[in-house]
């Protein structure tokens, strides 16, 4: 059984026809990659899987669980994390708190405990600093250890978001363009990232538009234009789809 | 807590401490624990406010609640202040769970609005409900005892409301710097990416709300006590703009922001009170000058400067 199952999901804004009938399935510990032109509906696919929408139809299965139209908080517990296309950091705390709170659901939550500060409860917090700062190292991010997150540059924000997320000790990692407005540099580095965190088992779905990272990263692709799945294989089978290629008229694919 | 947290925290112990041996009168010492009574309030309107990002222009309302609670209760009913202190809070806590709901479903100009709304109806409840409120004229409230021993001498308020402004000083640091406040900030600085790690916003909206009115409710009943009476200006719109300033003032999600803004703030009327009536003018010359100039506040403002010059 597929780790994460979606079946004949659509999602309509008023007439328009963001997602139809999209059906595909991801392997545990794969990476999953989905791609398309510009406005092809991948991020509101990304939104519908990951809670922040309800679905208008269909059908999402994580782990053979019915999880559709859950809310985004519901699928954390789940184990399903993410990073935002428009980088959502909260810029109101400091990089590595930005990083702590990835971890909410594993830590415990309680007000009266935290505002008598119990010891079971800093030492906790510790070790969290500890786990955050490894983190943060683990992708790249070793001189923003002290930052405030709205002191940090584009590119080490998109990192950020990509510690905080893992933080969530996530199942499923959705990435929604992980490269996006990135350097070729900076590319590299999410590319050995992802599969290093592939690597440990995580299963990762992919949105980019960078076709040499999809290419090289992804185990499978779906192609998505106009809402609809045009096509799904591996990359060699999608590199050589007629109608993926007539998509993208003529773009290197 | 951080190191300049814990600091901060011995420094305003020790500012305390020493005060009343050098205050000349009883006339500044009344003044200073009004500072300390509104700090009490402004601290907790700030994790609301500041640190999760929420709105509430009625506030004052649950001042309200908590002072006529301390006073309508022992005088028409017989019971003990701290059991009506206690239920005040309750009525206080229920309510702010209640309209939470409905209210945490608006965000921006309408939850400010629907607050607004909450605070001016429990006004209007004081102010009408002259059998029990005693209207516009106000109610006298009996003097508080607690454990036997009866609070009399302004001495003795000092003290316990300078110990409870400690106490809420380091609760609210440690629960800023906590799991549960860095969801409260986090939700403040992105509602989506808090989901998206397990954050249930409306749940930490409603907590840090019904926190909130807690710690108006029973600075209410308080403030009650210690003045000896109670008149519906306590839980008046112009109130809740006060605290609202001294928040802004001091500086959003600053604790130790909460405490300039209270202390400049309840002071600048004292200094005032010969411009009968102007204060009002000043106070919203303040918050604008603070909006248009220092927009994070005094507090983090000037921190940020130092560290910059260091």
């Amino acid at each position: 059984m597929p780790f994460l199952s979606v079946r004949n999901l659509s999602k309509s804004f008023g007439g328009v026809h963001a997602v139809q009938d999209v059906t595909f399935a991801v392997d545990q510990g794969t990476v999953y990659s989905v791609i398309g032109p510009n406005g092809a509906g991948k991020t509101t696919l990304f939104n519908l899987v990951t809670g922040i929408y309800t679905p208008t139809r269909g059908e999402i299965h994580l782990d053979g669980e019915h999880v559709g139209g859950l809310a985004p908080h519901e699928l954390a517990g789940l184990g399903v994390a993410r990073t935002f296309q428009n980088l959502q950091v909260c810029m109101n705390m400091s990089a590595m708190e930005n990083v702590m709170v990835g971890a909410h659901l594993h830590l415990d939550r309680s007000m009266l405990k935290a505002m008598l500060r119990l010891p079971t409860l800093s030492a906790r917090e510790s070790a969290l600093r500890e786990e955050a700062a490894e983190l943060m190292r683990f992708v790249g991010l070793d001189r923003y250890l002290d930052a405030s997150a709205d002191a940090m540059p584009y590119g080490a924000l998109k990192r950020l978001e990509l510690a905080r997320a893992l933080a969530a000790k996530p199942r499923l990692l959705f990435l929604d363009e992980p490269a996006a407005g990135l350097n070729p540099k900076e590319t590299g580095l999410i590319d050995e990232l992802v599969r290093r965190i592939a690597s440990t088992g995580v299963t990762v779905v992919l949105v980019e538009h960078d076709m040499k990272l999809v290419m090289n990263l992804s185990h499978y692709i779906l192609v998505l234009d106009y809402g609809k799945k045009i096509a799904e294989g591996t990359a060699e089978e999608v590199r050589n789809n007629p109608e993926v290629i007539s998509a993208y008229l003529g773009a290197e694919v | 807590m951080s190191r300049s947290s814990r600091i901060g925290l011995l420094i305003v112990i020790a500012v305390l401490a020493v005060l009343p041996f050098v205050l000349p009168n009883a006339y500044y010492l009344d003044v200073a624990i009004r500072m300390c009574i509104n700090a009490i309030v402004v601290l907790s309107l700030n994790m609301l406010i500041g640190f999760a990002g929420q709105i509430s222009l009625g506030h004052a309302g649950f001042l309200g609640i908590g002072a006529y609670a301390s006073a309508v209760l022992p005088t028409h009913y017989g019971w003990p202040p701290i059991a009506a202190l206690g239920a005040g809070a309750a009525v206080s806590g229920l309510l702010a769970l209640l309209v939470a709901r409905p209210i945490f479903a608006l965000r921006g100009h309408y939850l400010a609005m629907a607050t607004l709304g909450l605070g001016i109806i429990l006004a209007m409840i004081f102010r009408n409900e002259t059998a029990f409120t005693g209207g516009p004229d106000g109610i006298a409230v009996p003097s508080l005892g607690l454990f036997g021993y009866e609070l009399t001498t302004e001495k003795q308020w000092y003290w316990l409301i300078a110990a409870m402004l400690v106490a809420s000083i380091w609760a609210t640091l440690n629960l800023v710097d906590s799991p549960f406040g860095r969801a409260l900030r986090a939700l403040h600085g992105s509602e989506v990416a808090s989901q998206a790690v397990g954050v249930n916003i409306w749940h930490y909206k409603v907590a840090v709300f019904v926190l909130s009115a807690l710690g108006a409710s029973v600075m209410g009943s308080v403030t009650a006590h210690y003045v000896g009476f109670v008149t519906p200006n306590i839980a008046d719109f112009f109130h809740s703009i006060e605290l609202v300033t001294m928040v802004v003032v001091g500086g959003m999600a600053s604790v130790f922001g909460s405490l300039v803004g209270a202390v400049l703030l309840t002071g600048l009327p004292q200094a005032l009170a010969r411009f009968e009536g102007w204060e009002t003018v000043v106070f919203g010359a303040i918050l604008m000058l603070t909006m248009i100039f220092m927009p994070k506040g005094l507090v983090p403002t000037l921190t940020a400067r130092l560290r910059r010059g260091d």
